[in-house]
């Protein structure tokens, strides 16, 4: 590669926002604390400003740049997009506890931009060193963003447990791609694939560095069995912090396990299928089982996401485009969902006052109907209950699953998601059959109110609509893959 | 086996004995100085891939920088690490077993025949004159050009999230802004309370007087 035919314009949302996020640093510095709301401006700006680029760049195809070492694919576009949307309604939703809690400073809109940015690069890469570093990226802008509550033990001890089990899952994700490069001879996601069907790496070899990486992800992803940090850390940072982490991330996560396993390790799909079968039957069992037994409502969207990504694997399971982009929209919807019910969680929080217990969400109905008319939907989406989109999601992973011929594994997931309606069932029981018991009015800013609506409004209508989105996905997943 | 070789195992016996140390050490200086002998070994490591300039980077960074730093600040605050690592000896046993576990597994593996190992040769010798600095640099502005520059962003959110999460005001801080101060009014500072003229004190001689007819 020379410097005249480097070709910047696939990067350019990444740059843009780069360069954003500098400024942002310098114009903060000179802001007083009255005035941060202008940081606040200024980064929404910056994600509208990004999501521009990306679809004034956007090409039916991928283009590949800096040494191949980056990729702009449709299917990248569809998810950075998504990450932008997402970032954006958890700035908006978190502003006022951030404010209540004395977080309202600037670095926590430059960390979770630069956390983005890092989402970002994990999307495009397409190197195994680039992929690393996007990683790290965002992990440690996260594990900085909890921390910064340093007054809370809790959120110091959730930033603690995370940062320690990222760094181990790290270690068993590169002792992973040191195996596979020395197999291969290359840390180039494609030449790994060549190498791998053209039959010159040693299987053995292979497979061992695939256990580690599937661990690593899997880790990454919060699936059964590296799924312990989940409960913890949404518990222990605050309700804000949770949300930002069960949002974004998840998209990245997935479309970097989707990059390595495969598009880099596509040749071994024999291999990784077992593995995922175990854990996603795993992850499924255990979240929604564990989630039956929870009182703190944090926790239970933690367990719930861990049982959502054993959904979201039975996509990958599958092996087929059409798995994969199920899964895509899996996940898409998932965010989606989840953002409703961090969001209501806090709309209800308050100065001095966490929303966090299924206690707290008694006689919702009574104080205000609509918000809990909000959290019904979010819940039932969650469930899969009919009408909404959430039970097109499910459809789609397990149709993809039967597809393949495993009849078994689409019916434990569905006994799963039975078991799993439980808990979201009772949720909805506190909210419209039992006696209120805090009587403080629910403020919540106008901006927020309208935004969270419009989110639980999207989940019905996607729902009576799914094709659109669905169709989206399955194309840009065609596009990209057929590429290799 | 050649004198490589030899000195390949010997410093990987140092290497691990060492890290062991690190974790296992009572004393934190001492695991602190056990951390700079691993670092120190692992440079002999690349030396003897031939990776000169990394092996010296190492050691001029992470010997001659980090780790010092970090020997001042283990010397300097009054940390008991014994407390910390309560239930460290308790839970070894277990830990150590699936650890052993896990490496006899790999071991197993690694050390088949089916892996091949040996089919794996050693790269060429580099020349006399090969130049470990200017290819490494080669590389990392042209085909690394990516990794390189979004490692120093990562360096940026280090600084970033470093500052955010020590710099803030001190609690005792008891310095005044001058432009408040002029800007104060005077129902900042005064309050006009009214009060009844008229109320009439208690009075304790007529109680007095009371009790002497009594």
């Amino acid at each position: 590669m020379n410097w005249a035919d480097l070709n910047m314009i696939p990067a350019a949302p990444e740059l843009f926002m780069l360069s954003a996020i500098l400024l942002i640093l310098l114009v903060d510095m000179c802001l007083s604390d009255e005035q941060r709301g202008i940081t606040y401006g200024l980064s929404l700006l910056t994600l509208v400003g990004t999501a521009a680029v990306q679809l004034y760049t956007y090409t039916p195809y991928p283009v590949y740049t800096f040494s191949n070492m980056f990729v702009a694919d449709p299917m990248g576009d569809i998810v950075k997009l998504a990450m932008y949307g997402t970032t954006f309604l958890v700035l908006v939703y978190t502003r006022q506890y951030v404010v209540e809690r004395d977080i309202f400073k600037g670095e926590y809109f430059t960390l979770s931009l630069f956390a983005l940015s890092g989402m970002n690069f994990m999307v495009s890469a397409t190197h195994f060193v680039s992929l690393y570093i996007g990683l790290e990226l965002l992990s440690l802008s996260l594990y900085a963003l909890i921390a910064m509550q340093r007054d809370s033990i809790p959120a110091t001890e959730a930033a603690m447990k995370y940062f320690v089990l990222g760094a181990l899952a790290s270690g068993l994700l590169l002792y992973g791609m040191s195996m596979v490069y020395g197999a291969t001879g290359s840390l180039f996601l494609q030449d790994v694939a060549k190498a791998i069907t053209g039959g010159s790496a040693n299987h053995v070899l292979l497979v061992f560095g695939l256990v580690f990486i599937v661990a690593g992800l899997a880790f990454k992803l919060g699936a059964v069995p590296f799924h312990m940090w989940v409960p913890d850390v949404y518990q222990g940072s605050s309700t804000a912090l949770a949300m930002m982490i069960g949002a974004a991330p998840k998209l990245a996560a997935f479309v970097f396990v989707l990059r390595i396993l495969v598009q880099g390790l596509g040749p071994l799909v024999a291999d990784w299928q077992g593995m995922l079968v175990i854990i996603a039957v795993l992850s499924m069992a255990i979240g929604n089982i564990t989630a039956i037994a929870q009182t703190n409502v944090k926790r239970l969207l933690a367990y719930s996401t861990v049982s959502h990504m054993g959904f979201l694997l039975l996509g990958l399971i599958a092996g087929t485009p059409e798995g994969y982009s199920a899964a895509l929209f899996y996940t898409v919807i998932y965010v989606l969902m989840s953002l409703v019910g961090f969001g209501i969680l806090l709309a209800l929080s308050r100065a001095g006052f966490e929303c966090e217990t299924l206690e707290d969400l008694k006689g919702l109905n009574q104080r205000n109907s609509w918000y809990a008319f909000l959290m019904l939907l979010a819940m039932f989406s969650m469930a899969g209950i009919p009408p909404l989109v959430g039970f097109y999601a499910k459809l789609a992973v397990i149709k993809a699953v039967v597809d393949i011929g495993l009849i078994w594994l689409a019916v434990v997931a569905v006994v799963m998601s039975l078991i799993g309606a439980f808990y979201y069932l009772r949720v909805v029981k506190y909210m419209y059959f039992d006696d209120k018991q805090d009587n403080s009015p629910i403020v919540v800013r106008g901006d927020m109110k309208l935004v969270l609506s419009v989110n639980a409004i999207a989940l019905l209508v996607l729902g009576a609509l799914p094709e659109r989105l669905l169709v989206l996905c399955v194309e840009a997943m065609k596009q990209s893959l057929n590429a290799l | 086996m050649n004198f490589q070789t030899v000195v390949f195992y010997v410093l990987s016996a140092i290497l691990i004995f060492a890290s062991l140390r690190v974790i296992t050490a009572k004393n934190p200086v001492h695991a602190a100085l056990f951390l700079v002998l691993a670092f120190f070994t692992s440079a002999g490591h690349w030396l003897l891939m031939q990776a000169e300039f990394l092996a010296i980077t190492l050691v001029l960074v992470y010997v001659g920088a980090v780790m010092v730093l970090f020997l001042f600040v283990v010397m300097m605050l009054d940390v008991n690490f014994e407390q910390l690592r309560e239930g460290f000896w308790r839970n070894l046993p277990l830990a150590g077993t699936v650890a052993l576990i896990m490496v006899g597994e790999m071991a197993l593996i690694l050390m088949s025949p089916e892996a091949q190992l040996s089919h794996y040769q050693a790269a060429a010798p580099l020349a006399a004159d090969a130049s470990n600095v200017k290819e490494l640099g080669r590389q990392l502005y042209t085909t690394y050009l990516l990794p390189f520059e979004l490692a120093s962003v990562v360096l940026l959110v280090g600084m970033v999230a470093a500052i955010a999460l020590t710099m803030r005001k001190r609690k005792d801080n008891k310095t005044v802004n001058p432009g408040l101060q002029v800007k104060v009014r005077r129902d900042d500072r005064v309050r006009l309370v009214k009060m009844d003229a008229e109320k009439k004190p208690a009075q304790p001689e007529t109680a007095d007087a009371a009790e002497q007819q009594a």
